[in-house]
């Protein structure tokens, strides 16, 4: 293996591990996504051979890709961990906030409101994010283990000093911490581990066929939740996703890369960041994401 | 292929933002879209050229102050290493955002404006990466362009920094004079600078050799973790987990556990990336031992000839990094020190360390935010530590506000004068 990868893997299960020993309820975010896939992976490999001794969890907006949800299913049972699915349904119809209304509706940021609610519900006090710093630029400033307080709010201008490999989880009740295990990862890092770890993922990273309509210069999948207007033209292309998130905010790329050879390949050429060119909730100002985490986003 | 992580130490007026979107534009690791949107908002702002600092002061309070508050970090590949850049502010004020972004860098590099020379804020920096411990340093004379890249200016600066540094504890240091806003001797080698025989500075990252950094003579392993499978096919299994924190463990080799002192020896290491047959600094692994002894988490695994240090009363530098309070003498904090927590409280203050003269200031009872002192502390435990300069895992800690939950210190450990 490439001694760049084995360090990135060696301080990653080193995180996993120390918020294992020091925190009482830790929970791991599991979308199915790639980012997400690695990182409990990883979690595995730290605690082998005994099991991962915390549960996954599911923001489920009910928006998803079928193919998601499937294999979703598939690796927890193959993985023997525990799933809890939060449902952004769930979260609506208790009445805890108003469901996302209009043509460019998407429940993306309702996700916030049900993950706050879970950690509160579980008590959870350590929550595992799959997220990058590499991945945009109010992360790149996030420490590995991110504050919240009793909102959920991060305050980047208080952010703790985080030194060495020492940190510091030091929380009252209620608080809890963010843990990004995988910071110092970059999207090609993700797709060399897949390869050489020979990880499954998701079907709809490779290259299939799709009915998909363009909007805001972006490929977007007809889905039962997002259809197209009427001046945008349902086509059906070859494409691929590089994010998998809630389907009416990920976009598609145009792409006949089948293999981990061909994406990796893809991914090294790239010209245009994953989230620039395929989320569509990264597009509404310039500190975006940093005004989503100031509320407690992901 | 290795990664090199390394610290940028300044503010936007010494080009350090220019440098490091130079560094990224010609290792073509500026994506369009990232171009494009600080393209859009530096003409929205009516800035009449690109604003690359856009691309690493990624919060809107440093956007709207076009400061460097916090760290950022920043990731980029050439064909011969992958670079981890962790983009320090330099201002005093953050001192604590800096040190957070250099204590495990391999590399630093200060920034020196060619106009004004060896300035207290170079100082500053210069003593806090000696402090550090950061094994190579890089001081880049900028801004050549200004001065007609003159040979006397860069080695009159140079001779002027060697005088101070020669009260620093700086293993490798590298002077360079680049200029960063039209790439001279950044990545490619300048036609302005040809009386210049040294590397470029991409060059020098790629080639700086980092493989004997890591202490391989003292082994040490602080145990993170007691992996027990509840299952009944690996009934008998226990193993050790944790991060080599020195030297090499290789199966077959006699070990000791501190503190109970006891000795027995590995019969396997396992790790995330498979069985293994030695474990090296840096290395996750779980350590399989011939006796069934009583480990914890927060013990320390070394070789029965050589132990690290153990005591409950201790000397180190202090960095005081909270701003709510300052330290507070025989105020009871809790202690993290590789895996095991304590807690401890500063008997004294030796001396404050000004950290623009290098004087050694008596009389002091107490250190303020970003203040830096050497101080004797005890723990309601023995720590197993080493001198932080002959190894950062084994011999840094961090001290915690019981009540803010805080991490108010950090420290390094230091052999007791004697």
């Amino acid at each position: 293996m490439q001694s760049a990868l084995r360090g990135l893997v060696d301080e990653s299960v080193t995180i996993i591990r120390e918020v294992a020993a020091e925190f009482e309820r830790p929970v791991m975010l599991f979308s199915g996504g790639k980012d997400s896939v690695v990182m409990l992976h990883l979690a595995v490999r730290a605690f082998a051979p005994a099991r991962v001794p915390f549960p996954v969890m599911h923001i489920d907006t009910g928006h998803n890709f079928p193919e998601v949800i499937e294999f979703r299913d598939r690796a927890v049972a193959e993985l023997d961990v525990q799933l809890i699915v939060s449902s952004v349904q769930a979260s609506i119809d208790a009445g805890r906030m108003q469901d996302a209304t209009g043509p460019r509706a998407s429940r993306n940021p309702l996700q916030t409101v049900t993950l706050l609610d879970s950690i509160t519900e579980h008590k959870f006090d350590a929550v595992f994010g799959g997220a990058r710093r590499d991945e945009e630029r109010a992360r790149a400033k996030e420490r590995v283990y991110s504050f919240r307080d009793s909102f959920g709010q991060w305050d980047p201008k208080t952010q703790r000093p985080e030194l060495w490999g020492i940190y510091n989880g030091r929380h009252q009740p209620g608080e809890h911490f963010r843990i990004f295990p995988l910071s110092n990862w970059t999207e090609l890092d993700i797709w060399r581990f897949v390869e050489e770890y020979d990880i499954a993922l998701p079907s709809i990273y490779f290259a299939h066929r799709r009915r998909v309509f363009r909007r805001d210069g972006m490929w977007m999948a007809e889905t039962p939740f997002l259809s197209a207007d009427a001046d945008e033209p349902v086509t059906e292309q070859t494409v691929r996703f590089r994010t998998v998130g809630d389907a009416t905010c990920t976009a598609a790329i145009e792409s006949t890369a089948s293999t981990l050879a061909q994406i990796i390949a893809e991914t090294a050429a790239a010209r245009v960041t994953e989230r620039g060119a395929t989320r569509a909730d990264d597009r509404i100002s310039e500190a975006g994401m940093e005004d989503r985490k100031k509320q407690g986003y992901f | 292929m290795e990664r090199l992580r390394f610290a940028t130490v300044g503010s936007v007026d010494d080009g350090k933002s220019t440098l490091i979107g130079r560094l990224l534009f010609d290792s073509k690791s500026i994506f369009e879209d990232q171009l494009e949107h600080i393209e859009a908002v530096s003409k929205r702002r009516g800035t009449d050229y690109v604003d690359l600092s856009l691309l690493t002061d990624g919060l809107r309070a440093e956007r709207e102050q076009g400061i460097t508050i916090d760290v950022a970090y920043r990731y980029f590949a050439t064909p011969n290493r992958n670079f981890i850049i962790a983009d320090c502010p330099g201002h005093i004020q953050y001192t604590r955002n800096m040190i957070t972004g250099a204590s495990n860098v391999d590399l630093a590099i200060v920034l020196v404006d060619a106009r004004t020379g060896i300035v207290e804020q170079t100082r500053r920096h210069s003593l806090l990466a000696s402090l550090l411990g950061v094994p190579h340093l890089v001081i880049c004379v900028n801004k050549m362009d200004l001065v007609d890249w003159s040979p006397e200016v860069f080695h009159r600066i140079r001779n002027e920094f060697e005088e101070f540094a020669s009260r620093l504890s700086l293993r490798d240091v590298t002077f360079l004079p680049i200029s960063a806003l039209q790439g001279d001797n950044v990545v490619s080698r300048s036609p302005n600078l040809t009386w210049f025989e040294g590397p470029t500075l991409l060059h020098h990252l790629e080639n700086v050799y980092t493989a004997s950094d890591d202490n391989r003579v003292d082994a040490r392993f602080p145990v993170q973790y007691v992996i027990r499978p509840q299952r009944a096919e690996h009934h008998d299994y226990r193993g050790y987990a944790g991060r080599v924190a020195g030297g090499v463990f290789r199966v077959g080799d006699d070990v000791m556990v501190l503190p109970s002192g006891l000795t027995t020896t590995i019969t396997g290491i396992d790790s995330p990336n498979g069985p293994l047959t030695q474990a090296q600094p840096g290395d996750a692994a779980t350590l399989l031992l011939a006796d069934d002894l009583s480990i914890a988490r927060g013990d320390m695994i070394c070789r029965p000839n050589n132990r690290p240090r153990q005591s409950q009363s201790l000397e180190a530098m202090l960095c005081w990094m909270d701003d709510a309070a300052p330290l507070q003498p025989d105020r009871i904090y809790t202690i993290k020190h590789t895996t095991k927590l304590a807690r401890a409280k500063v008997t004294k203050v030796l001396y404050r360390l000004n950290i623009s003269t290098l004087h050694r200031e008596a009389d002091v009872k107490s250190l303020a935010l970003n203040e830096i002192g050497r101080v004797e502390l005890h723990t309601t435990a023995p720590l197993f530590y080493d001198d932080y300069h002959a190894n950062r895992a084994t011999g840094s800690f961090i001290l915690v506000d019981e009540h803010s939950g805080q991490t108010c210190a950090a420290g390094m450990l230091l052999s007791p004068r004697t």
